[in-house]
Order: C-alpha cells, then structure tokens, then sequence
C-alpha cells in the first residue's frame, strides 16, 4: 500500500470513529432541514421550492463541521511533520485528506439527501439533479475547506474563523449546486451542473496546492 | 429658492445626502484615526531615537 | 522598485511623496464634489439620484483597486519574503473592506428610489457583498495569528486563493441574477454614462485612488515606526 492511499484509508477510519465527524456532520445536516420548516411554516409549495438551496446550505455547514479536524490532529501530535518529511509530497498528502473527508461528510450527506428532500416535497423530477449537484459539488467543498484547514492550523480556536474565510470562497458551489435542482423543478437546461463541475474539478486541482503551502508554512518554524 | 432646491435633490434628498453624509463620514473617520495612530508612533519613536532619522 | 524594499528608503522616499499626494487627493476629491454637486445636471431618468453615483462608483473602483494591490503585495511576499510586502498588504485590506462598506451603503441608498427597496440581490451588490466578506476573513486571519510572518504568509495564500476566486464569483452571481431575473424589480439595467457624468466620475476616482495611496503610505510609516519601536523597547535600548 502506498503513502497516499495509506493517509486516506487511515483518515477515513478515523473520521468514521466515534466522535470522528462524519456522523456529526449527518446529524447536523439533518438537524438544519429540519429547523428550516419550523421557521418558514410547513408549507409544501414553498418547502419544495427551496429544498435544493436549503439542502445545499446544510451541506455546506455540515462538511465544515468537520474541517478542523482535517489536519489538526496530526499537528498536534507531529506526525504531520514525519509525514512531511516521507515520501509523498504534502500536495498528495493534502489530496489524501481531501478524499477522505470527502468519503466522511460529502458522500454520505449526498447519500442521504432524498429523504430530506422528501419530507421537503422537492418535486419527483428534480431528485436526480439534487443527487448529482451534490455529488459533483461536495468534493468541491472539502477542497477549499482544506485551504482553510491549513491557514486556521496554528490557531487555537481555528474552528471560529474557519468558516468565515470559507463559506464566501464557497458561494459559486452552493449558487450553481442549488440552481441545478431550481432548473430541473422548471424544466430548464442553464448548464448549472456544468459549471458546477467545471468549478469543482478546478477547486480539486488547485486546493492541494494552496492547502500544502499552508500547512507548511504552519510547519515551518 | 435656489439653496432650497439645492437641498432639496429633485425630491430625493433622503438619498442623495445619506450616501454624502456617510461617505464623508466613513473617509474623515478612517484619515482622523491613521493620523492620530502616525503622529503617535512618531512621537514615541523621536523620544526613544531622537531626531537623527529624519521622520 | 526594488530599492524602496529597503525601509529605510521606503521611510525617505515615502516621507518627500506624501505631501504631494495628499495635495492632490484633497484637490481631486474637492473638484469632484463641487462638480458632481453643483454643476452636474440631474439624469432625465434618475433625477437627482444619479449623483449617488459621484460617490458610488469611485469607492465601488477603490475597493477592487485595494484588493489588486493586496495581491501584488502578497505575492510579492511570497516569492521574496520581505517584510515590507507584509505590513502592505496588510494594511492595504482595512482600507479596502472600508471602500466596499461605502460602495455597498451608497449602492443600496441609490436601490432604494430606484428598485423600491434597500437590498436588491443585483449582481454588483451581492459581489461586493462577498468581496466585503473576504476582506473581512483576511483581517480576521491576521489577527488571529500570533506570529507576524506565519500570519503574513497565511494571509497572502487566502489573498491569493481569493483573487483566483472572485472572478468565479463575480461570474456565478451574474449568472445567479439572471436565473432569478423574474423575482427581481430591477430593471434600469447599469446606467448609460453621458459625458458630463463621466469627467466627474473619473476625477472623483483619481480622487479616492490617491486618497488610498496616502492614507495607505501612512499606515506602512506607522507600522515600521511601530515594528522599530518594539525591537528598541526588546533591545532595552529606549527610554519610553
């Protein structure tokens, strides 16, 4: 097994231990769907309407829940410097880290999305625009959370000004993730997805980068 | 009649002078406070260095 | 350029500047307003709205010019790892979050007669609001780390990440706003410029953009001065 898969397989576990995150981050998605009706009223028309942005924001909020947790741990105990110091590059390291969140928060909140979305009354036809939004766009999210994750590194309550820096970075995802699942409601094609996709590929790419440069100026010194 | 009309802005006085008002606010507030910080420091540097360093 | 990374040239350089650039800014911002309050003549359609805009646009310009300086700054800091690129980016971005609070404020008194309401989500406001949000996190990153180069290289990353995501925003909001044109009242679309709004308009901003530059020289003098005083109060050298 090599180094990356060996950090990802390793991270994801941890994640999925108790208390690791990822079942905060469910309970958390759904505990916000379920606030929303209590504060609009239970009107179904409405409810319907908005479950895609309402969806997505939970999405958001709950993936950063997590964060913290992306590289802290292991700075903290200093594996994070021996890890430096092996054979993958912290760019791969980074990668690794956002995979594994991802399998943490993103893919199981898109797993369980439809039945929010059911007790939001989204309309049969714009499930699988919601799935796949979410899907496509969650990676997105754990990308540019690491970029946060390795600037808040060396503070110590990191987690209070992490999500300022990265919820306005993350406003395209949550624009065109929500305006996909509006566009199959109104039986519109406007590219959302696409350009959902063509921002997340690019948030991928690029977050390694900008994450290790981070975290190694955290390790520096 | 003319400074009436002046003040008056076509009728949208409530408009016009708040977007002056606060603007000139905001920029008199932000050049109030970074002078009164640079005379400050100037000052506490000249009594430590004395005036050989032409601040 | 390179010569001025030196403080202590920065410190004589900026020192024979200053005057000269105040001047001009006081000049600037003094014509521009007698322009835009006096001679200026009311838009057939906005009325007497359209001088909201003598305020509006130069603050709007100001705010993008800041964070374009701030990434030059950064970047700057990041390859050379000088310390003066540090303290100018940083104390670029409170002059920029300042700009996009007057753009926002003035843009949402000039909706109010124009759209019906204060806050429309239009394309402009809602980036300069993400804008605003921005230089807000930058200078909550700074303040939060302790350490001045760890805070000054983490904030250069985020004023970088950021410069690469604005026009990604800027473009999904666009794209956002016509998605929910329907919902929206607003209709005017982005005023034509007749020729006796556009010379106020560009003197008002030569205005703002000198008035940044000075106000912006006065903050990097305050803070070497500061960092100067620090390391002789350290030293055990100073008597204050």
């Amino acid at each position: 097994m090599n180094a990356f898969s060996a950090i990802l397989v390793r991270d994801t576990r941890l994640f999925f231990r108790a208390g690791g995150g990822a079942f905060l981050a469910l309970a958390f998605f759904s505990s916000v769907a379920v606030l929303v009706p209590l504060g609009t009223g239970p009107d179904l028309a409405l409810l319907g309407r908005i479950a895609g942005g309402v969806l997505w924001v939970a999405a958001v909020l709950a993936a950063l829940l997590a964060l913290d947790r992306m590289f802290q741990s292991d700075f903290d105990d200093g594996s994070l410097d021996l890890v430096a110091l092996g054979p993958l590059s912290l760019e791969g390291v980074a990668l690794a880290k956002i995979a594994s969140h991802w399998l943490a928060t993103g893919l199981p909140l898109t797993i369980v999305s439809p039945l929010l979305a059911l007790m939001f009354n989204l309309p049969d036809r714009a499930y699988p625009a919601l799935v796949a939004s979410l899907a496509i766009g969650t990676p997105a999210v754990s990308a540019i959370g690491a970029i946060g994750a390795g600037l808040t590194l060396s503070i110590r309550r990191g987690n209070l000004i992490l999500p300022l820096i990265v919820l306005p970075l993350l406003s395209p995802a949550v624009i065109f993730g929500a305006g996909g699942v509006l566009a199959a409601i109104d039986h519109v094609a406007n590219g959302a997805l696409w350009f959902l996709a063509a921002f997340s590929l690019v948030a991928v790419l690029l977050s390694p980068f900008a994450a290790a440069a981070a975290v190694r100026l955290n390790l520096a010194g | 009649m003319a400074m009436a009309d002046f003040w008056g802005m076509g009728g949208y006085a409530a408009y016009v002078w708040p977007a002056y008002g606060l603007t000139l606010a905001g920029l008199v507030a932000a050049v109030l406070v970074i002078l009164v910080r640079y005379e400050r420091a100037k000052l506490r540097l000249k009594r430590m260095v004395g005036d050989e360093e032409g601040l | 350029m390179l010569e001025l990374a030196n403080p202590k040239r920065f410190m004589e350089f900026s020192y024979d500047v200053l005057p000269w650039v105040a001047i001009g800014a006081a000049v600037a911002l003094c014509l521009g307003l007698y322009l835009a309050l006096f001679v200026v003549p009311p838009d057939y359609q906005q009325g007497d709205t359209v001088r909201i805009m003598f305020v509006h646009v130069p603050a709007a310009w100001a705010a993008m010019m800041v964070y374009a300086a701030m990434v030059v700054a950064s970047v700057i800091s990041l390859i050379h790892r000088h310390p003066l690129a540090d303290v100018a980016a940083r104390t670029a971005a409170p002059l920029g979050a300042l700009f996009t609070a007057l753009a926002l404020i003035t843009g949402s008194l000039w909706g109010k007669p124009m759209w019906g309401t204060y806050w429309v989500w239009d394309a402009r406001l809602t980036s300069f609001f993400i804008l605003l949000l921005l230089y807000l996190a930058y200078i909550a990153l700074w303040n939060a780390i302790e350490d001045e180069t760890r805070a000054a290289r983490a904030c250069a990353i985020l004023a970088i990440v950021g410069a690469v995501n604005l026009p990604i925003v800027e473009f999904s909001v666009d794209w956002w706003n016509t998605l929910h044109q329907g919902e929206s009242i607003f209709r005017a679309g982005g005023p034509l410029i007749a020729p006796v709004f556009l010379w106020p308009l560009a003197i008002m901003s030569v205005g703002y953009t000198l008035l940044f530059v000075t106000l912006w020289l006065l903050r990097i003098r305050t803070e070497i001065m500061q960092r100067r005083i620090r390391t002789l109060t350290l030293s055990g050298d100073g008597h204050g």
